[in-house]
């Protein structure tokens, strides 16, 4: 039957594709209390790993947020998550940026350093190269604040590491798409 | 009840002027708009003012249960056997707590539920105050949805929503925690329906195109199968009515999951009986070897598929379901219908009946061939020794059960327990409309099945209800006979004792070497003693002498009455497909021809 091998080896096919991929879920959720542990807790409770989330209120009557989560699997995977985030009773929209079309994301990262002499200057330096604020300094210490998308920061901090990098503090990422398209 | 007909609601009390009452009225009076008119549930501290509001008045009626595991189930009973919400009330702490194992029953096999559990004094949450928990925390992986109702003037509105989520797309159980402050202030009532939810939105109506693509393709099968689902029975009974004219137009086999048994009528000739591990020789060949499979309203669960890189290997694959995240969860499909069931199988019935091409009904003929030789090795066939004193078969017990009953000409409401039991009542217990089912598919909870009874009986005072238990599972709820004694149901509880927790040993057997650990019930009590302890007729079978006898003189009772039967000891469960093995690697018992 025609009809049915094409679809058959479709299926076939897309079984092969099984590498992992990376995904960016937006969502927009009721903001009450208990929503976010019902998200995050559908991801622990199915195994499915979160490598980052960031949450905020996102209208003026604060009555919802958004969530970005940033999680990778096979393309199966991927799915069943959205699904699973999308019938939640709190969850307005759910969407995947990676699928939807292009979009920005950028995190914020606040990073200590501790050293003095030239390295504290070369740390300058570099902060300068990488627009990255000084927020705090004291005599043997610096705290930079940078903002950028996710490989920025980590070249950063990996170029920091050498010279006494101690501390730091990330937020994961914000995304949201480019042009007109809004979920 | 629909979501269509929860909308279509009367609207014209809309505007109504704001009563006040306390808030445990306001929790009754909304449950009596919601149509509820019997709740099961277990008195505490935190749900008092709640019990005193129940005490004073007479629209609805409380079942005490002697556990709140046994609340939940007897409502998720109620609701299965009803088509309607079941309601639970218990307390806070332990009261919640308990009720986690039927709510998680209840997730799993999609039964709509409302439980209500009282919360300490909201100045005390946070203080590990006597009786507290953080249910909604313990509970949010257990329920659909659940929520601690903090403000007193949303109490109407939050019961109001969480029948409307409770019943609404896929049917599941929603808790709301309730701090006991908060049902004895006053609070205000109104009289006004939900109509929908801001972020919640289940689509009911399927994607036209897909039920074209679906029965064009079904039109062209030359070995077809229809596999459903507990989705038919949860879509209400229009939907088995319209399952069992798509399968009759269609000439189609079908099969059915456990949770399905009764959504197309057993005797039905083109009924291939259940599939799955326990399944007929004939539904897991059928399922391996066909080139369509329709599946309505089920999930593909491990129990169904084995292997599921083998499941069903040649078909072409379509799957309606009003979940959307149950497609494509374990098996691709390539033609995913979203929506109610009901409204699903309604268009494919229209749609077959636009689609001018015609079955190829020579290959058809060739199907229905297979399939009937398939048939004929008879693979639920047992040996029975019918000689004085010889010991009863498990099967034959269920099957003289079943004889017994037709013969009065009833259907009656049967509820199990979980393990060999169960099988043998889903292979031998025919069941020719929905409803009359109730038994723990997704989560498997020993102990199910005695307050699964209660629920029933409740809901159906004049019908028939048996309760098909082993004697391991029945130790589990076994208080619930407190309950059966105090509001005189005449609940029938048929005991297979062979001793051993069958299923486990079972497995132990035929996986484990022989080695039986901790399966062997040592210690029993004396059933018929236990059962007259209570105040309940308490009657014993112990060879085949005894068995019919026994079966007429329970069915003749008016009242309660605990049977058991003691059974072959090592009897096992066939046909069986090993855990992970393709369907047509079945194994068959020693009495069937193949």
């Amino acid at each position: 039957m025609d009809y049915i091998d094409k679809k058959t080896l479709q299926r076939s096919a897309q079984q092969e594709k099984d590498e992992f991929v990376t995904a960016i879920f937006s969502l927009i959720v009721e903001n009450e209390s208990g929503v976010l542990s019902r998200v995050i807790g559908l991801f622990a409770g199915r195994g499915y790993n979160i490598e980052s989330l960031t949450v905020a209120p996102v209208d003026d009557g604060g009555r919802k947020s958004r969530i970005n989560i940033l999680t990778s699997g096979t393309p199966m995977v991927i799915n069943q998550i959205k699904e699973q985030l999308d019938r939640q009773v709190p969850v307005y929209r759910v969407v995947n940026l990676c699928r939807q079309g292009p979009y920005v994301a950028r995190e914020l990262a606040l990073i200590k350093v501790v050293s003095k002499g030239s390295e504290r200057a070369e740390a300058l330096t570099l902060a300068d190269a990488f627009r990255a604020q000084v927020v705090d300094a004291s005599i043997d210490s610096l705290v930079f604040e940078l903002t950028g998308k996710t490989e920025k920061i980590n070249a950063f901090v990996d170029l920091l590491r050498s010279l006494g990098l101690v501390e730091l503090s990330r937020t994961g990422i914000a995304a949201i798409g480019r042009g007109r398209h809004t979920i | 009840m629909t979501n269509i007909e929860l909308n279509k609601a009367d609207h014209s009390q809309i505007g109504e002027s704001v009563q006040t009452m306390t808030g445990a009225e306001v929790l009754l009076q909304v449950l009596v708009d919601m149509g509820v008119d019997v709740i099961f549930g277990y008195p505490g501290g935190a749900v008092l003012p709640i019990y005193d509001a129940l005490f004073q008045q007479d629209r609805i009626r409380h079942i005490l249960t002697r556990h709140e595991q046994a609340a939940v189930h007897a409502a998720e009973a109620y609701a299965r056997s009803t088509g309607k919400v079941g309601v639970a009330l218990v307390t806070s702490g332990p009261g919640a707590t308990n009720t986690v194992t039927g709510l998680v029953d209840a997730l799993m096999d999609s039964i709509p539920l409302v439980c209500i559990s009282g919360q300490v004094f909201s100045n005390l949450i946070g203080n590990d105050a006597f009786q507290e928990a953080d249910t909604v925390g313990i509970t949010r992986a257990a329920t659909k949805f659940n929520y601690l109702i903090k403000d007193k003037d949303k109490l109407a509105g939050k019961i109001r929503e969480a029948f409307y989520i409770a019943r609404s797309g896929r049917p599941g159980p929603v808790l709301i925690d309730i701090p006991k402050d908060l049902m004895i202030n006053t609070a205000p009532y109104q009289k006004q329906v939900i109509k929908e939810h801001p972020s919640y939105k289940p689509v009911v109506e399927p994607n036209h195109q897909a039920i074209v693509d679906a029965v064009r393709a079904m039109k062209k099968a030359k070995r077809p199968l229809f596999y459903t689902g507990g989705g038919i029975i949860n879509s209400g009974p229009k939907a088995s009515k319209n399952l069992r004219a798509l399968v009759q137009m269609s000439g189609f086999p079908c099969t059915s999951t456990l949770m399905g048994l009764g959504a197309y009528p057993a005797s039905d000739k083109q009924f291939l009986g259940m599939l799955g591990m326990h399944g007929t020789y004939e539904a897991n060949l059928a399922t391996h070897g066909c080139d369509v499979l329709v599946a309505l309203g089920a999930r593909f669960d491990d129990r169904v598929t084995g292997s599921v890189k083998d499941f069903s290997p040649n078909s072409l694959k379509i799957h309606a379901d009003i979940d959307p995240s149950q497609i494509n969860k374990i098996v691709l499909v390539d033609i995913p219908i979203v929506g109610d069931v009901s409204r699903t199988i309604e268009l494919m019935i229209e749609e077959w009946n636009k689609n001018p091409e015609p079955v190829d009904q020579h290959a058809l003929d060739t199907w229905w061939k297979q399939i009937n030789e398939w048939r004929s090795i008879d693979c639920l066939r047992y040996t029975q020794n019918n000689a004085a004193g010889a010991t009863i078969k498990p099967q034959h017990a269920i099957r003289r059960l079943h004889e017994l009953v037709s013969k009065r000409g009833k259907e009656a409401y049967v509820s199990t327990e979980v393990g060999q039991h169960q099988m043998w009542a889903a292979q031998y217990f025919p069941f020719e409309s929905p409803n009359h089912f109730m038994t723990s598919g997704g989560l498997g909870t020993m102990g199910y099945g005695l307050p699964a009874a209660v629920g029933t009986q409740v809901a159906h005072p004049q019908g028939l209800v048996i309760d098909i238990a082993g004697e391991a599972s029945t130790m589990m709820n076994i208080q619930e006979l407190a309950t059966i004694k105090q509001y005189r149901l005449p609940v029938k509880i048929f005991i297979l004792n062979n001793r051993y927790m069958g299923m486990v040993r079972q497995w132990q057997e035929l996986i484990h070497g022989g080695r039986y650990s901790e399966s062997y019930s040592d210690s029993l009590p004396d059933f018929v003693k236990l059962a007259e302890s209570f105040g309940i007729k308490g009657l014993r079978a112990q060879t085949i002498d005894d068995l019919d006898a026994v079966i007429t003189e329970m069915l003749d009772e008016p009242g309660p009455v605990l049977v058991e039967i003691q059974v072959e000891k090592e009897e096992n469960c066939f046909p069986m497909i090993p855990a992970g093995a393709p369907h047509n690697q079945i194994l068959l018992g020693a009495d069937s021809k193949a």
